[in-house]
């Protein structure tokens, strides 16, 4: 699990070189030859949706004389391949075989790996480049060195499988018989992330290869179907105890006193003990009862007989339908911010014939990966070592050194493969609680486990929205006004600039149809929540994508013309100039125009692809559905991904919902590079996105949540599944992500269908909330 | 009280509470940690073992109803990772984040040992208690047909599970789409 070489002999006393060097290679005591390369400023800035940048290009290989060939894959395992994939693209570049190569996890080591973290779809974008020339670097040196031990021009020196050929002479090598040679030809000095660049290493042509753009199977794979430990929650030690964790209910409230000496007296407790919220307790650490017993079920028995009393404090008040009042008296009202005006939307909504107005909301939800919470911690002699599943672990180291004033280097951080993370492990909240809980038992290693009430009750969630829209279609059934008072949680009167406006659920100005309609504005109002949130799997798009779509499709059917048809036209409209790109690889959400965005903007021709693509493998039109069943349409860009999906539902006389299948088409650039994952979380994605539609919600009453498990909060099943057809467009662009943009369309798309078979509009999600009956 | 039952083939004793859940014994005492814990209440299948061949949610068994049983683990599900219910898996790569993955697993090889050749109704009701929360459900539900036909020798060559990737067809099976996902721009 843990690496074992570390990147120099003297790592601390270089630490200045480190952070200056990009690209180092270094011999390794008792052989062989280690190839790492360094993230430039490991204090990268925040990015735009609030997450640390912090997960810069970077990459670690091993090649040893016994010719073993290591790739440490750095970044955090939640589900989303990139143990896999990334590793890939060094393997095709070092031109090795791919069932050659060992891969292992890092540690969490910013100064051995730079930034470490699973969010924002990211990894493909920022990866791609540096990755491949990172793998050619290491194939150059083994060119050289063959070279240079056999007295031959190293251009009559090929490569293949992990080997050095000089066909000429006939003569063979494997790359870790080069490995010591390949050790004293390199700079003492690391190379800077400019002189690596200035050595322009050519990279394979995309013809030629062999690993990336193949079906590889998951690294952990075989692991994963025999049942061997993987995971956070399955790490151990000796003389462990386990630890339940019990917080307020209501969120922000406090212990005011608990019965631990009835606690300490159950069977197998060997601790109880009150914690007092961390400095900034909202996000962080809460006031809660620790219980540790000698395994996790006596923890949880205990559990049952203890007695808190609460101070509840000011959020037992909130309820989520004063959330959804307050929202529609804000909607009314004169917005707080104005995000972008266009010409005049009112005078033209004002002056048209064909008018739509329509307001869409979409509740909380909880992530709920299926691995609860956990971490195990040890602190001893000063020092803390950690042991957690996490999305973000400098994010949840620095909160711990923040909340409980353990210094960065006493804190050594394991990373756990994750089941499941969507967003949820990008907070470290169940992170510092095990350290917390850790350092009050000096010496003892602790595991901390929630239970599934805990996540339910006590998560980072993705935060409502409501949409007031309304707008306006021509003679010609084109879209001349659009307007929407977008309101969601937030603090009034921040200075939070006009880009992903809203807590963890931002709209960006840009937002799409923004510069496709030439009287456009948005405007912005907030609501103050004591609710925790956070980013859930495309956050903002999940929600933004179904209220535009959606209400696209009221204005098709005013303007009397096909979906589809409507979104050509309306693609095709009015472009105001688009905004500049910002660089490439910037991290956060990657929709269009949002400064920081990173990476391409919106393109309305990408997104024509998709669309025609989607509409001919779907056979869009070309069939008629009998009543009760129809077809809907969404698309969406996010996360620098341009996706178009059609959904099929059927919904019986009764109203019982049944989706029949999805087809997605999606444009991530000119490669996919490991197609058998890639299909699979795409299909995966389209249908999150139809289980939010479908019967998805968390509910507020007396400041609390009112769901407790998987029998009211429901996830998909394999009975609401459905078959889920994936085609990816190939275009002349950088391969980006896979992680969330297919998910935004397929909610719009569900709802839509609904509407295609049904005749009923669905304005507010779930649509289990709705009666669906028809006659 | 000491319970005694077979796990994985072996004999057992642990003395525990009574009403521990063997989810607990196992991953707790036993150190058999491939069974999941995922939500407690039996909603979710990450903790499904096989009680005398039948799947259950050892998240809802009391140790101390277990004297005598006969209990199977995905650790003791094959020797070597060769079950077809684990063949199919690898050879279709089912899992993404894989924590459900032994649950579904045990779910699957109860059913596929009574049917070998189940229709999608057949999976729907053995599997709708086991929730994939990264929905590989189309893989779940193509990788039971395949160990269906492993068992039944249909489609299997020497090593034919164990070579890597996998072959066109169990793509094309797991998919449900066509062969290539891939379209040039126009």
């Amino acid at each position: 699990m843990a690496t074992t070489i570390k990147p120099s002999a003297t790592p601390n006393a270089q630490k200045g070189v480190d952070r200056r060097g990009f690209l180092r290679v270094s011999a390794i005591a008792g052989g062989g030859l280690l190839i790492a390369s360094y993230a430039e400023d490991l204090e990268a800035a925040t990015s735009a949706f609030g997450m640390r940048a912090d997960y810069t290009p970077n990459a670690f290989i091993r090649i040893t004389p016994d010719n073993v060939i290591t790739i440490i894959s750095k970044n955090p395992e939640i589900g989303q391949g990139v143990k896999t994939h990334l590793t890939m693209i060094i393997a095709e570049e070092l031109d090795v075989e791919w069932k050659a190569v060992r891969i292992e996890q890092g540690d969490h080591n910013p100064a051995a790996y730079g930034g470490q973290g699973a969010g924002g779809s990211t990894a493909t974008p920022q990866n791609w480049d540096l990755l491949r020339r990172v793998g050619a670097y290491g194939r150059s040196l083994m060119v050289e060195s063959a070279a240079q031990t056999w007295g031959v021009p190293a251009a009559e020196v090929t490569t293949g499988a992990g080997n050095a050929y000089h066909r000429a002479s006939n003569r063979t090598a494997t790359y870790g018989q080069l490995a010591d040679k390949a050790a004293t030809l390199v700079p003492a000095t690391p190379l800077t992330i400019q002189q690596f660049q200035a050595l322009n290493i050519p990279l394979k042509d995309p013809k030629d290869y062999k690993i990336i753009g193949t079906k590889v199977p998951g690294v952990d794979t075989r692991k994963i179907v025999t049942g061997q430990p993987l995971f956070g929650i399955d790490f151990t030690m000796p003389g462990m105890l386990s630890a339940a964790y019990v917080k307020c209910p209501v969120f922000g409230g406090k212990v005011v006193s608990a019965n631990l000496d009835v606690i300490k007296a159950e069977p197998g407790v060997r601790h109880a003990f009150v914690l007092d919220a961390g400095p900034a307790a909202r996000d962080q650490l809460h006031s809660g009862v620790a219980i540790l017993a000698d395994t996790w079920w006596q923890a949880n028995a205990a559990r049952r007989k203890l007695v808190v009393q609460w101070d509840e404090g000011s959020g037992a008040t909130h309820t989520s339908a004063q959330y959804t009042a307050k929202a529609a008296e804000l909607g009314k009202a004169a917005p707080m911010r104005n995000l972008r005006k266009d010409g005049d939307a009112d005078a033209t909504i004002a002056g048209a014939t064909k008018k739509v107005e329509a307001a869409y909301y979409v509740p909380l939800i909880s992530h709920a990966p299926l691995e609860p919470q956990n971490t195990t911690a040890l602190f001893k002699d000063g020092k803390l070592e950690l042991w957690s599943a996490t999305q973000q672990p400098a994010g949840g180291r620095a909160l711990v050194v923040s909340t409980l004033g353990i210094k960065t280097e006493d804190i050594t951080l394991h990373i756990m493969r994750s089941g499941g993370g969507f967003g949820r492990r990008l907070t470290n909240d169940y992170m510092v609680e095990a350290a917390a809980i850790a350092k009050q038992v000096p010496g003892v290693p602790v595991k901390l486990i929630w239970t599934r009430e805990d996540d339910i009750q006590h998560d980072f969630y993705r935060p409502p929205q409501w949409h007031h829209l309304s707008g306006a279609v021509d003679a010609n059934g084109r879209v001349v006004a659009w307007k929407n008072h977008y309101v969601a949680f937030g603090t009034p009167n921040s200075t939070q600039p006009n880009v992903f406006f809203g807590n963890s659920s931002g709209i960006s100005a840009a937002e799409f149809p923004a510069r496709f309609v030439r009287n456009f504005q948005l405007d912005g109002s907030v609501i103050e929540t004591h609710v925790p949130l956070g980013a859930l799997r495309a956050p903002g798009s999940n929600g933004i994508a179904y209220a535009t779509q959606c209400f696209i499709d009221e204005l098709a059917q005013a303007a009397g013309k096909d979906p589809i048809q409507f979104r050509y036209d309306l693609l095709s409209q009015y472009q105001a100039d688009a905004p500049p790109a910002a660089p490439a690889g910037a991290a956060g959400g990657g929709r269009g125009g949002a400064p920081g965005g990173g990476g391409p903007q919106f393109s309305a021709e990408r997104m024509r692809g998709v669309l025609e693509l989607v509409a001919e493998k779907s056979g869009w039109g070309k069939t008629r559905l009998p009543q009760g069943t129809g077809m809907g349409v969404g698309f969406h860009y996010s996360h620098l991904g341009h996706f178009a999906v059609v959904v099929q539902v059927t919904v019986s006389k009764a109203g019982a919902i049944k989706v029949d299948k999805a087809w997605c088409a999606g444009d991530i650039g000119s490669q996919v590079i490991n197609v058998l994952h890639a299909e699979n979380q795409t299909q995966g994605g389209v249908l999150d996105g139809i289980a939010e539609a479908l019967s998805q919600e968390i509910t507020v009453d007396r400041g609390r949540v009112v769901q407790t498990n998987f029998n009211n909060f429901q996830l998909l099943r394999m009975r609401q599944s459905c078959p889920v057809e994936v085609h990816f467009l190939k275009t002349n662009n950088s391969p980006t992500g896979l992680g969330e943009p297919m998910l935004p369309p397929a909610v719009a798309a569900t709802v839509n269908a609904v509407f295609a078979a049904t005749g009923k509009r669905i304005r507010s999600l779930p649509l289990s909330k709705h009666d669906l009956k028809w006659t | 009280m000491p319970v005694s039952f077979k796990l994985n083939g072996k004999a057992v004793t642990v003395d525990v509470t009574a009403d521990t859940p063997l989810l607990w014994v196992l991953r707790d005492t036993l150190d058999y940690k491939g069974t999941k814990f995922g939500c407690g209440v039996g909603q979710c299948g990450a903790c499904t073992v096989q009680r005398n061949g039948t799947a259950v949610r050892s998240c809802q068994l009391r140790v101390g109803t277990l004297e005598g049983a006969d209990i199977k683990t995905i650790e003791g599900l094959s020797p070597d990772g060769t079950h077809a219910v684990q063949r199919a898996w690898e050879e279709l790569d089912v899992p993404q984040c894989g924590y459900c993955q032994a649950g579904q697993i045990m779910s699957a090889a109860a059913l596929i040992e009574r049917n070998a050749n189940p229709t999608d109704a057949d999976i729907d009701t053995a599997m709708n208690g086991n929730i994939c929360r990264c929905a590989t459900y189309h893989r779940i539900r193509a990788a039971i047909k395949r160990a269906g036909e492993i068992k039944r020798g249909v489609g299997v060559t020497p090593n034919s599970s164990r070579s890597g990737a996998p072959g066109a067809d169990a793509d094309a099976a797991a998919s449900g789409a066509p062969k290539s996902l891939f379209t040039s721009a126009r």
